[in-house]
């Protein structure tokens, strides 16, 4: 439901009344194909919102070119017809479609549900106001956000690099961060914005990219890249792409007049006052919570925070203030995209978890006509030559390939769309499919990775087997490649679209293979993370079996006093381990661990064996690691020879007992980052800062006499954890800044410790006489997390932690179908974001486990019986262990012997049998000899 | 709580990537979803990024 907005929200968890307003579009979407000639004769021109006002759109438009529905609308505000009756109407003149409708009205939607999940997202900060950043008044200084759209090959410069003032390439750029954020003055918004360090310096080396010798240089106060890989990042950005880092808060941008060039005044590390000039400034602007969430948030009656995001417990991090509401993303505190697909999961878990006994109750199954049969028929091929807007068509000529497409053996019929993959286009390639009797179809587009699967359910909307499809990729391939050479790229995307019609020829169509499922759900580590995840799949119904090393349920939470808004964790912990204990559906297996592991996703085997030496085998349709991580203990600082240099962990556990020698000091060190950014282990902990800061204001607090030193590199207290950093600041809490060349040096001195370091404010040594040292030490992975991995075929990263499928959009996924990750194990995080991740791992495995079978991708090895002779070639090459010697079943002594069976639901498809046998005794369906061959001589027959 | 039946159906309100997710793992795990969006097309802020970190993946 587009244009709506939700006015209403009443009732209770499990049955709310939600009132729905859906605002008039004015375009009939059953009627709009999308084919932009309302466009192009809109005379109304304005900012376009999603070029973030870098590029205009008209009155009539839709949002994006692969905007999801893909229909037109018309914005009433600056329609010229709308704001005057009787006047303009030239899109309704040339909508071929009829699809103009300018009596549209508002409608009113009242629904029933069970749960509501707010995600409406945040605004980027506006600078306007702000005034001294001089935006909105010199045309150089721009917006980050706006920066993405100049570099987008889909923005108004097509990626060009220009100063919007004159329209001159650019040459000095200056990155400022922290604008709207960390700034109760200016903006109000106080707290940090988590994401804006990360991006700039992305869109710095990108622009680099593009601008071959620009200079770049970002300035900030502290550079917060907390996420993983982050750090690893910052660091080629710094030394590969020769990213400038300038530590400073610049105070207001100034122009130089008349060549528009844009001066910064800022005092540097070295305590000089400077004066530079760059074409062009980029603000690093901030998160908030717009308006109309605020509004939102008032309708739902959620309660808020300070800082105007939703007010959530660390332990239930997407379970607003009110029952059966939940949220993910932004609205409940800046974060970046990972974190917000992963709540997006963790959000569907909180849901399931309370509708569960409703499961399947509404859901409707998507219905296909009957598949016609095929075999019998002479081929019929249709070919679909996308434009892709201005992708393809701007370079190839997609016209010749159409006609030279007509002209190929077995095409009975062609034709060119504006975007192939759009709705209108995939109904329209359904109809022409019976039509025209198509019995195979080439879609000449862009890449099978991300478009095959829908072009596969076009053809079954179509009563087609969805395998009789073949894509011709003259984008990806193509015209992005050759983008400079016109010609040549339609020449090539003959030979492409020739090859896929050789190829899809020879198509059969494929059954998809089921595979039942064990509804049963596995869970390593019984820590706060394996304990959420097990706890949320046994309310949603399912067996879990949850196996912990030790003799305690807890891992490393138990050792944590306070979360970062003060909840306490012992408390909490406690309530999960009863909850866990007492729930009948889960299976606890304490002091055990993984030792073997057969099978694949929805029928894993997993051997596990008790400290005694027994072992018995768990049969499970899914796994979660969540194995955790390990404190670091340092040898550094002399932490192994001076009793009174201790680690976080340590000082936590002496400052609750109220230890004496605690009690009585007077004088503490915090050194941050040990064993963290540094040499091989190039991450950051993510949560020392923070809990060096909390420390640091309990000791305080206590005695605020004391003082309290904290040396730091970067201090990342991010997002709305900048309050503690502000509180410790107002409480005398002295920060000093080190540079990892000039670490501090820790000696004992009597009965004092000296530690050195170099003052950056004062710019010279510093020494002070402490009474205790506390080390903000590492999280380290665990020890046997590789050999974990070993046996269910996950990888880990170079620093031991687990790697996810994919960092941005498959956050708590494997590689490895059926098998997810959450906590610490996949690396360093506090516990609102471990146990996010854990309910993300099990939504992901609720998604299989609901299901009592599921259906993998026909394309598989098969095994040709009349030629494998069991030579066994194929056998060792199989990276996914899919292919078994058998005995052959036959009586005569001529079929006696042996020969492979392929498992279907390891295989992969990859076809590396296929290209080790020597006798064609294996072949992928979908990719046979004689499709591949067809495709290669079809490649050669020019 | 016994007393009411609870109803198989979940709102979500607002269309980018993390009410997308909500929306595709609650479908796929037996729930009908309403997703409301305020704007004319789904996508929210990440389609509007050009490309992303680490992988350098354009956002769509």
């Amino acid at each position: 439901m587009t244009l709506s907005e939700v006015t209403k929200i009443d009732g209770v968890a499990g049955n709310f009344t939600v009132t729905v307003k859906e605002a008039p579009r004015y375009v009939d979407m059953e009627k709009c194909i999308a084919c932009g000639a309302c466009t192009e004769k809109c005379p109304k021109k304005v900012d376009s919102e999603y070029d973030a006002a870098t590029g205009k759109r008209k009155a009539i438009y839709v949002k994006y070119a692969q905007a999801v529905p893909l229909k037109y609308q018309i914005d009433p505000a600056n329609c010229i017809r709308l704001q005057k009756p009787g006047a303009c109407g030239f899109c309704e003149k040339v909508c071929d479609a009829g699809a103009i409708n300018f009596n549209d009205t508002e409608k009113i939607h009242t629904l029933n549900v069970g749960a509501v999940v707010l995600a409406p997202g945040f605004e980027a900060y506006d600078p306007t106001d702000a005034k001294v950043w001089g935006f909105g008044v010199y045309k150089n200084v721009i917006t980050s956000l706006q920066l993405e759209r100049y570099l987008s090959a889909s923005g108004p410069t097509e990626g060009h690099l220009i100063r919007p003032s004159d329209g001159k390439p650019v040459n000095k750029v200056a990155f400022l961060q922290c604008i709207g954020s960390r700034d109760e003055n200016l903006c109000g918004n106080g707290y940090c914005s988590s994401v804006c360090c990360m991006y700039a310096i992305k869109e710095a080396v990108i622009a680099k990219d593009h601008v071959p010798g620009l200079q770049t240089s970002i300035f900030y106060m502290d550079m917060r890249t907390h996420g993983k890989e982050f750090d690893q990042y910052l660091e080629r950005a710094r030394e590969d792409s020769g990213v400038r880092f300038v530590r400073c808060r610049v105070n207001g941008v100034e122009t130089d007049g008349a060549s528009s060039d844009l001066r910064l005044r800022y005092v540097n590390e070295e305590g000089r006052q400077k004066e530079e000039f760059f074409d062009m400034v980029v603000l690093s602007v901030g998160l908030q919570t717009p308006k109309h969430v605020l509004e939102l948030a008032q309708t739902a009656d959620i309660k808020l925070t300070a800082d105007n995001f939703a007010a959530t417990s660390d332990f239930a991090p997407v379970q607003t203030s009110r029952e059966g509401i939940f949220t993910c993303g932004a609205i409940a505190g800046p974060k970046d995209i990972p974190q917000s697909v992963v709540e997006g999961s963790a959000a569907a878990a909180a849901v399931a978890d309370l509708l569960a006994p409703s499961r399947f109750a509404l859901t409707r199954q998507a219905s296909f006509p009957a598949e016609k049969d095929i075999s019998q028929q002479e081929p019929r091929i249709g070919v679909f030559v996308c434009h892709c807007g201005s992708n393809i068509a701007g370079v190839v000529d997609v016209k010749a390939v159409e006609e030279y497409a007509a002209t190929l053996p077995d095409v009975v019929y062609v034709e060119r769309n504006l975007f192939s993959c759009s709705q209108d286009t995939q109904n329209m390639i359904a109809k022409r499919i019976q039509e025209k009797d198509l019995n195979r179809i080439v879609i000449a587009a862009c890449t099978p990775r991300t478009h095959e699967p829908l072009f596969r359910e076009t053809l079954k909307a179509a009563g087609l087997n969805e395998y009789l499809v073949e894509m011709a990729n003259i984008r990806n391939h193509n015209s992005w490649v050759h983008s400079k050479n016109p010609q040549d790229a339609t020449a090539k995307a003959k030979d492409l679209v020739r090859m896929a019609a050789a190829k899809v020829t020879f198509g059969d169509s494929l059954k998809p293979v089921a595979v039942p499922i064990t509804q049963k759900g596995l869970v390593i580590g019984g820590g706060v993370a394996g304990m959420t995840a097990a706890l949320n799949l046994a309310r949603q119904g399912f067996e879990v079996h949850l196996v912990e090393k030790s003799d305690t349920l807890g891992g490393n939470a138990l050792n944590i006093k306070h979360t970062w808004s003060g909840e306490h964790v012992p408390t909490q912990v406690a309530k999960l381990i009863d909850k866990v204990i007492w729930n009948d559906r889960i299976i606890i297996h304490k002091e055990h661990t993984v030792t073997a592991v057969e099978g694949f996703v929805g029928n894993f085997r997993s051997t596990i064996t008790g400290a005694d030496g027994s072992s018995k085998v768990i049969e499970h349709g899914t796994g979660v690691v969540a194995i955790g991580g390990e404190a670091f203990l340092p040898k550094e600082y002399n932490y192994e020879t001076i009793t009174r240099v201790v680690t976080a962990v340590q000082f936590d556990k002496l400052f609750e007992l109220k230890e004496k020698h605690v009690k009585q000091a007077k004088r503490f060190v915090f050194i941050q980052c040990v064993g963290s950014r540094e040499g091989d282990h190039m991450y950051c902990s993510k949560v020392c800062c923070t809990h060096s800061v909390q420390s640091a204001i309990a000791l305080k607090k206590e005695n605020p006499e004391r003082n309290v030193y904290i040396l730091y590199r970067d201090m990342r207290t991010y997002a709305q954890r900048e309050s503690l950093f502000r509180q410790a600041r107002k409480l005398g809490v002295i920060f000093i800044n080190y540079e990892l060349h000039g670490k501090p040096k820790v000696t004992e001195n009597g009965p004092d410790i000296d530690v050195e370091v170099w003052d950056h404010v004062l710019h010279r040594p510093l020494k002070i006489k402490a009474d205790m040292v506390i080390l903000a030490t590492a999280i380290r992975p665990r020890e046997d997390a590789a050999e974990l991995g070993k046996l269910y075929k996950v990888p880990v990263d170079g620093h031991g932690f687990f790697q996810e499928a994919h960092a941005k959009l498959k956050p708590v996924d494997f590689s490895t179908d059926g098998m997810f990750v959450a906590g610490l194990a996949h690396y360093p995080k506090p516990v609102e974001e471990a146990v996010a991740q854990a309910l993300a791992a099990s939504a992901r495995a609720a998604t299989l486990l609901s299901k009592t079978q599921i259906s993998l991708d026909a394309v598989k090895a098969a095994v040709d019986e009349n030629y494998c002779d069991g030579c066994a070639l194929c056998v060792d090459v199989c990276p996914y262990h899919a292919i078994t010697l058998v005995e052959r079943a036959g009586e005569d002594d001529r079929a006696k012997g042996r020969l492979i069976s392929v498992n279907k639901a390891k295989c992969k498809g990859c076809g590396l049998c296929q290209g080790t046998c020597p006798k064609r005794g294996v072949a992928v369906s979908g990719f046979t000899m004689r499709q591949i061959s067809a495709q290669i001589q079809a490649a050669l027959a020019v | 709580m016994q007393d009411t039946k609870k109803i198989g159906s979940v709102m979500i309100v607002g269309g980018g990537v993390t009410g997308m997710q909500a929306a595709l793992d609650l479908a796929d795990a037996g729930y009908y979803v309403y997703l409301v969006e305020k704007s004319g097309a789904i996508g929210g802020a990440m389609a509007q990024l050009d490309k992303t970190f680490p992988t350098n993946d354009c956002s769509m």
